[in-house]
């Protein structure tokens, strides 16, 4: 009975447990951030804020016609204003298009190499063009894709939860280790009779507890807030989720393994991390980098992570399609894991 | 004669890059007193410490802990002893009772929390939090951790540095009454105070090497003389030359004399004696600034042994 109220992994699990709970800092960076992120970008990237077209149109000759024109369409918004005005807003980046009436028809004022800004000036004209009577000679008509599942935000997501299951690991693990360390806490334990391993594993688990909460708020949110659609099934995804914690606490306890000043590991933590938060696809495709680049890219742990959830969260990929990317993983885990038992400092 | 509870024999730490912490220490602790290893930094008390809990291989030579040895009954000796290191910084987040619960778990049997927090007399601290507390009281909490297998030997390195006097009283109290239960004792300190009303008996460390073991009052009374009168003199406008270490050897029950800067102390065995005489000496040898007695102690010890003070750059007390 009494064997059982102190069960020292069970007790090890519980302090770690609390002291992660009693850190603020890291709640904000393990719930808090990753879920602002998901708001700024999803925000930002959201459908439709692109089409919005700012137009100023300077006062004058045809300016009330144009204004007129513009500002039937709630896509355009539009203010009339003097010359050095739209100067000024122009170059704060306030306007895409200036319109300035020309004589017999109108002037566009704009900068190419902005994102949009082409394409703005083409809706302008139309609109302008259409006002004043112009009727296209062919019909055509246009099929918008909003729905769930091919937005920016639904490909975010995945990229956001392989990003925190990759900074939970290594910082959850290589920090936790290496400052307890430093405080000879590690010294202190293995004074005692406790076992290594019991340690190492108590780590694990509570930064997989831990996990579990992380994954669910930003799935949840993602899920309410954004209309996310997890196609897969969960179970393929808790295993893909796993077997990349599993797989990142490795790597954390590896890099951790040997060092005991808080500077050193926190720069090889970011040594490691900045390659993957680059090239991995967190924001943007990793497929955008060149064919040379590819085989490094492909290499890093959290591009596989990345690649199978969003196979199965995007794409409803069964988990023996993802062998490759869990295999890959499970690899580098084991082989970090093993390196880090094998040159771990306990004092 | 009772057991032994610590055994080490031409004990021997090199480190990598070729310093010699440790050359050739014998050391036996008996079961049931607290013993000492008193010395100044530096001197090997650490490393000694360290390799006798086994966190620590030594270069050679033998350690035998409870009757077992490292490497061999490594669970054992485990399982019976309590540690408290040079400096464990403790996770503040927890409080004083998570703290003692999380390492009473690591042993098979031990202590309640609440047993050792009574120990240490941290009652009202059971539910703050680590962060919060004193020095003091942080310290105590680390003998308590020490004290969760209910250990019958305790090693303790410096368990007082740094402490105000009055947490180093509670701390020497606690000691005490677990020495009183007989349980062993060996602590490491450069606080002669401490040596001399704490422990049983001493070895005082110096270089790596034991240069006097015994007890307290042994190792005082090995100087001659129980003694000790320091004296300053300011020879500005005297009108005879000031007496010389020679001539104080001289006086009367004086047994030994040390000249430190403008301090001189003597060690004096019949201080009614020896004090009349000096006073008439120094009569014409310029004015006497500084005029003092006091009992000897192991810091005279070491200063006779060494030709140093077991804290660097302070004066004799």
């Amino acid at each position: 009975m009494k064997h059982v109220k102190y069960w020292p992994f069970k007790q090890l699990v519980l302090v770690r447990t609390r002291e992660f709970s009693r850190e603020p800092e890291a709640i904000f960076w393990v719930y808090v951030f990753p879920i602002l992120l998901m708001f700024g970008l999803g925000i930002a990237f959201r459908s439709g804020a692109d089409q919005e077209v700012h137009v100023d149109v300077v006062a004058g000759s045809r300016a009330e016609e144009a204004r007129a024109a513009l500002g039937s369409d709630p896509r355009f918004q539009v203010a009339v204003v003097s010359p050095e005005e739209a100067k000024a807003r122009f170059a704060s980046g306030k306007t895409d298009v200036i319109v300035e009436g020309r004589g017999e028809g109108y002037r566009y004022v704009y900068d190419p190499s902005r994102t949009g800004a082409e394409a703005a000036r083409i809706r302008v004209n139309d609109a302008l063009q259409a006002a004043a009577g112009r009727r296209d000679p062919v019909p055509s008509a246009s099929e918008l894709i909003t729905e769930p599942g091919s937005r920016y935000i639904d490909w975010l997501i995945p990229g956001l939860l392989g990003m925190n299951i990759m900074g939970g690991g290594l910082w959850g693990l290589g920090f936790v280790t290496v400052d307890m360390r430093m405080r000879k806490l590690l010294k202190r334990f293995v004074a005692t009779p406790m076992r290594r391993s019991d340690f190492l594993l108590a780590l694990m688990a509570s930064r997989l507890m831990f996990l579990v909460t992380e994954i669910g708020v930003i799935l949840a949110v993602g899920c309410l807030a954004f209309g996310l659609q997890v196609k897969g099934s969960l179970l393929a995804l808790a295993v893909v989720i796993l077997v990349g914690a599993a797989s990142f606490a490795g790597l954390g306890l590896l890099v951790a393994s040997r060092t005991d000043k808080i500077e050193t590991v926190s720069g090889l933590l970011n040594l490691v991390m900045l390659p993957m938060w680059l090239l991995s696809g967190i924001f943007f495709s990793a497929e955008r980098f060149p064919g040379a680049m590819q085989p490094l890219v492909q290499a890093l742990p959290l591009t596989q992570l990345n690649n199978a959830l969003r196979a199965v969260i995007l794409e409803g990929a069964p988990l023996g399609s993802q062998w490759l990317p869990v295999a890959a993983l499970a690899a580098y885990g084991i082989l970090a894991f093993g390196a880090a038992l094998r040159m771990f400092k306990w004092q | 004669m009772p057991a032994l509870a610590i055994r080490c024999k031409n004990l021997v730490k090199r480190y990598p890059g070729g310093v010699l912490a440790v050359r050739g220490l014998d050391l036996e602790v008996r079961e049931g007193e607290c013993f000492g290893l008193l010395g100044p930094n530096g001197a090997g008390k650490t490393t000694t410490i360290e390799i006798l809990e086994g966190i620590l291989p030594p270069t050679s030579g033998e350690v035998e802990i409870l009757g077992h040895t490292w490497g061999n009954g490594d669970i054992e000796i485990r399982k019976r002893i309590g540690i408290s290191l040079q400096e464990t910084r403790l996770s503040e987040k927890l409080t004083v009772r998570e703290t003692l619960r999380l390492f009473r778990s690591f042993y098979p049997g031990g202590l309640e929390p609440e047993q050792t927090i009574g120990l240490v007399s941290l009652e009202e601290k059971a539910d703050a939090r680590v962060g919060k507390l004193s020095g003091g009281q942080r310290q105590r909490l680390a003998v308590a951790c020490a004290m969760a297998g209910d250990p019958a030997l305790l090693f303790l390195d410096e368990p007082t540095t740094g402490l105000d006097p009055q947490s180093r009283r509670q701390i020497w109290e606690i000691l005490k009454r677990f020495r009183n239960e007989g349980r062993t004792i060996l602590l490491t300190t450069h606080y002669m105070d401490e040596a001399e009303r704490l422990c049983d008996r001493v070895a005082i460390v110096d270089q790596g090497r034991i240069i006097a073991l015994g007890s307290p009052r042994d190792l005082i009374a090995s100087l001659g003389a129980e003694h000790v009168i320091d004296i300053s003199v300011d020879d500005g406008g005297a009108t005879a030359p000031p007496p010389s270490e020679g001539d104080l050897r001289a006086l009367p029950g004086v047994t030994s004399v040390r000249v430190e800067g403008s301090t001189i102390s003597l060690t004096v065995s019949e201080p009614h004696v020896a004090m009349p005489r000096l006073l008439e000496r120094l009569g014409g040898g310029g004015s006497l600034t500084r005029l003092s007695m006091r009992h000897a102690s192991l810091e005279d010890v070491f200063v006779t042994l060494t030709g140093r003070h077991l804290r660097e750059g302070e004066a004799p007390a």
